[in-house]
């Protein structure tokens, strides 16, 4: 049955708790943090960070199609010249695959909610299968250097 | 972007092919040997487009081919980051051995048979969302990113080239991006030939006795390929198809 009193009842009661559940969650600083974004291995070319962040998705669609049909395997904008760079090491100093919230992708994209499907088929660790000793973080950096150039 | 890719698509068609050809053996009586040599060069551009001027395919000759030899088999494999999911009815099959009988006169061979490469490939179609398609040198893959899994390729190549990956995969080749819910075949290792280098399975068969496996370009009359192609007689597999596959065999 209609029950205006309950209804209206009902609707300052939520109405309640919503503000207040949101002032607790300002006071108590538990919004989602910006996240860190993990450094390269590789030293960029100028400007490569302000265009990457908001053009990467565009620039790697554009290269895939260019590399599946035309066969253009340059590093330029290529998905294997990314996860070589951005490698982030974990404990065992390998690079952590996309499985791990470490990884450079997952880092904003797990911020922004937004799910990439390129790990279902690609790779998302380095092509380097060396097995990385201590000061491994120098010598993947030189490799990549390597391999960039 | 989709303007450049309509134009690199057009370029695999049989009518433009033939044009290009009818220009290519017009100016190859009337140029000097000399300029030749400089569109062999152009070809092995590693960062151009893929051109027509090339036609990759195979010459596979089964007299050397040996009976009970897996070689070619587990170098794709192992090149391609292909495993076995311990279920052999769904396991793809980038490249299988057969053996085959003439029940009147009781002669067999072995030989390999994968994807044939041909130049008017049934695959490509019927793919309702043209993620199969014919690469201007001849190669015929897959775009993954377009393949919705319909399987309709599958059922529309005569050779049973392709496969269809049934289940999840992790530590996939950095160069050889697989994945679930899309339809596969043998690349001719486009990521190796793109590079100036040829095929796994070309490459060891070449390491072992057999030599059985040729690789190279058909359009390039000094290629050894084309030299023997040329020497030697070579079928088609159903041939009768009108499909003409890149991939030739001798003696079948």
């Amino acid at each position: 049955m209609w029950q205006p009193g309950k209804v209206l009842l009902l609707a300052v009661f939520s109405g309640i708790f919503l503000i207040t559940g949101f002032l607790d969650s300002i006071s108590a600083g538990e919004r989602v943090s910006v996240p860190v974004i993990p450094k390269a291995l590789a030293k960029a070319e100028k400007g490569h960070a302000e265009l990457m962040r908001r053009n990467h998705m565009d620039l790697m669609i554009h290269k895939r199609d260019k590399t599946v049909h035309e066969g253009i395997r340059n590093k330029k904008y290529s998905l294997k010249a990314c996860i070589s760079c951005h490698a982030v090491l974990g404990k065992d100093k390998k690079p952590v695959s996309v499985a791990s919230p470490k990884h450079f992708c997952r880092t904003c994209h797990d911020y922004v909610a937004v799910k990439v499907d390129c790990f279902q088929c690609h790779t998302s660790k380095p092509p380097t299968t060396v097995n990385l000793g201590p000061g491994s973080a120098s010598f993947l950096s030189k490799k990549i250097q390597e391999y960039l150039r | 972007m989709m303007d450049k890719n309509v134009g690199a698509l057009d370029d695999t068609g049989t009518a433009r092919r033939k044009f290009l050809a009818g220009i290519a053996g017009a100016a190859g009586l009337s140029i000097a040997p000399g300029v030749a040599l400089f569109s062999f060069a152009e070809a092995k551009d590693k960062t151009g487009p893929v051109s027509s001027k090339v036609r990759w395919g195979m010459l596979i000759d089964t007299l050397k081919c040996a009976d009970g030899c897996n070689d070619c088999v587990s170098a794709c494999f192992k090149e391609n980051g292909i495993g076995s999911t311990g279920r052999p009815d769904t396991d793809p099959q980038w490249i299988r051995k057969i053996e085959i009988r003439n029940p009147k006169t009781d002669r067999e061979i072995s030989l390999p048979m994968m994807c044939q490469h041909c130049a008017d490939p049934p695959c490509v179609d019927v793919c309702p969302t043209g993620a199969s398609f014919k690469r201007a040198d001849g190669i015929v893959l897959v775009d993954k990113h377009t393949c919705i899994g319909c399987r309709y390729c599958m059922m529309a190549c005569p050779y049973q080239a392709r496969s269809f990956v049934h289940e999840n995969l992790t530590n996939q080749k950095t160069d050889v991006p697989r994945g679930k819910g899309t339809v596969e075949s043998c690349t001719l290792c486009v990521h190796r030939v793109d590079k100036g280098g040829t095929p796994a399975c070309a490459e060891a068969c070449s390491d072992t006795a057999g030599k059985a496996i040729l690789f190279g370009d058909l359009n390039d009359p000094k290629s050894e390929i084309s030299k023997r192609v040329g020497k030697f007689a070579s079928h088609q597999v159903r041939s009768d198809l009108g499909l003409d596959p890149g991939v030739r065999y001798r003696g079948i």
